[in-house]
C-alpha cells in the first residue's frame, strides 16, 4: 500500500475552490505545493508556461487536469495538490472539458513519485472511487480512497 | 510487444499512462514493456518501440517517426485503451 501522507498532505489541499480561468485553477494547485513545501512559488508559473507552449495535453481524463512542469531548481521534494473546483473551468481541451478536478505534481527526478501516481492511476480508472473523490469531506477521507 | 508513452515532461501523463497501459495489457493477456518519455526525445526513441501513445495533442509532435502514433483521448478509460491495443495484438 502506497502511504500518501507524505506526498499529499493536509495543507495541498483546496476543495470546492472557485477558479476564474484555468490558469487560476493551476495556480491554486501551484499554492498547494508550496503551502506543503514541495515547490518554491516560480514552479506555479513554469506549470502554467507548460500548458502555453505544448497546449493543453495536461486535461487527459473528462474534467482532470493533471498540472506539473519539468524537475527544476523550483522543485523543493516530489509532492502533489489535489484542488477541487466548485464550479469547473474550460481549458481549451478538445475531449476532456470543463475541468473540475485539478491534481498538482512536482517531481524531483522521473522515479521519485512512481508509486503514488501509479496509486492514483488504478484509483481513477474506477469510478465508484471517482465518485468518492467528488464526494469526500475531508483531505483525510481522499487519501484513504486513494490508499484503498 | 515495446510501447512507448510520450507526454510533455515525461514525468506526469505518461506515468500515468503506463500504469493503465499496464493494466489493460494485463487484462488482455497481452506481454508489454511500457516505457515513459518527454515528447522531445520521444523523436529518437520512438524508433525502438512497436507503438507509441500519447495526447491528441501532443501526437502532431512526433510527427516524423516511423513508429505508429496512436492519441488516447480518455487516460482512466482502461476500455478505450485496450481497443488501442487490441488492433496490435
Amino acid at each position: 500500500m502506497v502511504d500518501f501522507t507524505g506526498f499529499l498532505p493536509d495543507e495541498a489541499f483546496a476543495l470546492d475552490v472557485t477558479a476564474q480561468n484555468w490558469q487560476d485553477a493551476i495556480r491554486l494547485a501551484g499554492q498547494g505545493l508550496v503551502d506543503s513545501g514541495a515547490t518554491k512559488p516560480g514552479y506555479t508559473d513554469e506549470m502554467i508556461e507548460t500548458v502555453n507552449k505544448l497546449g493543453p495535453y495536461i486535461v487527459i481524463a473528462p474534467g482532470l487536469a493533471l498540472a506539473h512542469s519539468r524537475p527544476s531548481d523550483s522543485v523543493m521534494r516530489s509532492g502533489l495538490s489535489w484542488v477541487r473546483l466548485a464550479e469547473p473551468v474550460e481549458f481549451g481541451s478538445k475531449n476532456n472539458d470543463p475541468v473540475s478536478l485539478v491534481i498538482g505534481l512536482a517531481g524531483r527526478d522521473e522515479n521519485e513519485h512512481l508509486e503514488v501516481m501509479s496509486a492514483i492511476a488504478s484509483a481513477l480508472v474506477n469510478p465508484g472511487k471517482v465518485k468518492a473523490l467528488a464526494d469526500a469531506q475531508t483531505p483525510a477521507e481522499i487519501r484513504a480512497i486513494l490508499e484503498s | 510487444m515495446d510501447i512507448l508513452c510520450v507526454c510533455g515532461m515525461g514525468i506526469g501523463t505518461s506515468v500515468l499512462l503506463k500504469t493503465n497501459v499496464e493494466q489493460a495489457a494485463a487484462d488482455l493477456g497481452m506481454d508489454v514493456v511500457v516505457t515513459t518519455s518527454d515528447a522531445g526525445s520521444a523523436k529518437g526513441t520512438a524508433n525502438m518501440n512497436d507503438l507509441v501513445l500519447t495526447s491528441a495533442e501532443l501526437a502532431p509532435e512526433l510527427e516524423g517517426t516511423t513508429t505508429l502514433v496512436e492519441a488516447i483521448s480518455n487516460f482512466m478509460d482502461l476500455e478505450e485503451i485496450k481497443d488501442v491495443l487490441e488492433r496490435y495484438a
